[in-house]
């Protein structure tokens, strides 16, 4: 291929990978409400149009629509910086997942990720410890007690977790000695050799933490409304605070692709094809976040610290040693 | 000298080095102007950003990675943490110079001729060969080869350190 | 390289989807700000104090903590990969490496840091 195919080739999937996030973004905040609607014997969202399929789009467009007014105290740039920069690194996450197959098109063949990074791992995990910093510039940048208070408590609870989420994916590198993601995929071509199977300690882990590190219950204490009003998100409205939400949705959706692509196979599966492969198990992913969120309390602050520094983190630093030590003998 | 004018016309080569460059070094004079200090930890945060730009057109991955990962991710929250810790710094304008900026300027002069002195005196051979496609395996193995030793320092240095917070902090509570 | 222009692409394309959406939510909402609105919220009292308050300390040691053992997870990425072609002294390196390290945890730990009060 030439360069200019190639660069039209990466500048179409990359529009289209972006779309389809946003889309999966917009739809993840639908099948929230209508599955806990469902879980709580409620109906959730129905009104907008058939089975309330229209509600993302409603919501959309109401908060477009919404003044946005910033309080004097505010320290402007940070401030509008703070949306974007939880936003973006969300979405970056997308660039080196695979969704596919390689396909043929016109006799070309095309890989289905954008690009296939030696250090695909490492970088999925740079990209996830610069999510902290939206909720750091938020909550230093409203001016307000709340704000500030649920900044730090937050940032302070995704930097204790980062550490086990790391060392969750540490045990799954020693196993496939790569840290490509498309290979990783080509390893678990079989049922039993997903690494799900082969590190389950790991994989609970790395749930775990992914939970805690996109601030979701039973771990979304930056906004415990009881006592921080709406934490780093007290100060914003319409768009700016669209884009706080979209990143969480983003967050998740970027957590679920990563679990599906490192443990639960990719988009390898029988029958299917592989994109629908792909598809499935995020949705599931994603189902099973509700799930956890309609059923689990929230914990209290200093028990999810000790959680995570005295529970987690000795047990991911023992799971490493243990996969290191069974792959000597 | 041959092989530092090669290197450096590849590396002129390309318009986004230039970029990075640029962003490094305007952030990084932002850093030692701004008057708030919140702002000036985060004109670093662009810097060591930028540098990990700069790491990734050298084809360093890992270290790019490395870069943003303790630098950008760890570092940089720890100095925002002492930031806004210490209330009396978050919301005050600061004068970021003193009566000692001549020393200053002097001193920073004198870090820039070591650094053009050692610039010319590197041995670069071998800098135009091509780094192993898959980088961080070799690094993984002389880290634990020809390198083990600094290796094991630096987890001695890293607990000097995690030490030496905890009893500042506890001196600090009594 | 081809890999990274890739990424670059995706991002100047996601901060350009952010700037389009500001740009057009601003042209299209109302704006009437007045005094009382951009008041800092403060559960409908009159804010009181500065809103930068001194904090816990402990959130510090916290953050040095996790760049100490930040440290460590990115020496064993390398690691992790090679390991394949190392064998058992790479395992004992590794171990000595993590042992005192988690030496300052346990000493952490036993002085009491790690609590919340």
């Amino acid at each position: 291929m030439t360069l200019t195919a190639l660069a039209i080739t990466a500048m179409i999937k990359v529009i289209v990978i972006i779309s389809v996030a946003l889309l999966g973004v917009a739809y993840s905040t639908y099948l929230e409400r209508r599955l806990l609607g469902i879980l709580q014997h409620r109906i959730g969202p129905i009104y907008a149009g058939p089975y309330g399929l229209l509600q993302p789009i409603a919501d959309a467009v109401k908060l477009i629509f919404k003044e946005d007014f910033i309080p004097d105290n505010v320290e402007r740039v940070t401030y509008t910086l703070a949306p974007v920069i939880m936003f973006i690194p969300a979405l970056l996450t997308f660039a080196v997942i695979p969704v596919g197959d390689t396909i043929t098109i016109m006799g070309h063949e095309i890989e289905l990720v954008i690009s296939d990074l030696n250090i695909g791992i490492l970088y999925v995990f740079a990209i996830t410890s610069l999510g902290v910093y939206g909720i750091v510039l938020a909550g230093w940048s409203s001016g307000s007690k709340y704000s500030l208070l649920g900044g730090i408590r937050s940032s302070a609870q995704m930097i204790s977790y980062e550490i086990a989420y790391g060392l969750s994916i540490i045990g799954v590198v020693l196993l496939a000695g790569t840290l490509s993601l498309q290979e990783l995929v080509a390893q678990q071509e079989s049922f039993f050799s997903w690494y799900v199977f082969r590190q389950p300690v790991a994989f609970i882990l790395f749930v775990v933490c992914a939970v805690a590190e996109t601030n979701r219950a039973p771990f979304d204490l930056p906004e415990a409304e009881a006592e921080l009003v709406a934490g780093y998100l007290t100060e914003y409205s319409s768009m700016k605070y669209a884009m706080f939400f979209m990143g969480e949705y983003a967050n998740m959706l970027a957590v679920s692709s990563v679990a599906t692509t490192i443990f639960l196979g990719g988009w390898q599966g029988p029958f299917l094809p592989p994109v629908l492969w792909f598809v499935i198990k995020v949705f599931l992913c994603m189902c099973v976040y509700i799930w956890i969120r309609a059923t689990l309390p929230r914990f209290r602050y200093d028990q999810l610290m000790n959680f995570g520094w005295k529970v987690l983190f000795p047990l991911a630093l023992l799971n490493t040693m243990v996969t290191a030590l069974i792959k000597v003998l | 000298m041959e092989m530092v004018a090669n290197f450096i016309s590849d590396v002129s080569a390309n318009p986004l080095f230039y970029l990075l460059a640029f962003v490094t070094i305007a952030s990084a004079l932002c850093v030692v102007t701004l008057k708030n200090i919140f702002h000036s930890a985060l004109c670093l945060i662009l810097t060591l950003f930028s540098v990990a730009g700069l790491y990734i057109l050298l084809h360093a991955e890992f270290l790019a990675v490395a870069q943003v990962l303790i630098y950008v991710g760890a570092v940089s929250i720890l100095l925002i943490f002492a930031i806004m810790l210490t209330s009396q710094l978050a919301s005050r304008k600061i004068v970021q110079s003193n009566e000692q900026v001549t020393v200053a300027i002097f001193v920073c002069f004198l870090f820039l001729l070591v650094s053009i002195g050692s610039l010319f005196n590197t041995y670069w051979n071998g800098i135009n060969a091509p780094l192993p496609d898959n980088n961080i395996l070799t690094i993984g193995i002389l880290l634990m080869t020809d390198y083990v030793l600094p290796f094991e320092v630096v987890s001695i240095v890293m607990l000097a350190a995690l030490i030496g917070a905890i009893v500042l902090a506890r001196e600090e509570r009594s | 390289m081809a890999s990274y222009a890739a990424v670059l692409i995706f991002l100047l394309l996601g901060i350009g989807l952010v700037l389009v959406t500001f740009f057009t939510a601003r042209l299209i909402r109302p704006s009437n700000p007045y005094k009382e609105k951009n008041q800092t919220y403060e559960c409908g009292e009159r804010p009181f104090g500065d809103s930068w308050v001194q904090f816990n300390n402990r959130f510090y040691i916290f953050a040095l903590l996790f760049v100490i053992f930040d440290v460590e997870v990115v020496f064993l990425f390398p690691w992790a990969v090679a390991f394949n072609q190392l064998g058992l002294f790479a395992l004992i390196e590794m171990v000595i490496f993590i042992v005192i390290l988690v030496f300052g945890l346990v000493y952490a730990w036993k002085k009491g840091v790690l609590k919340w009060v």
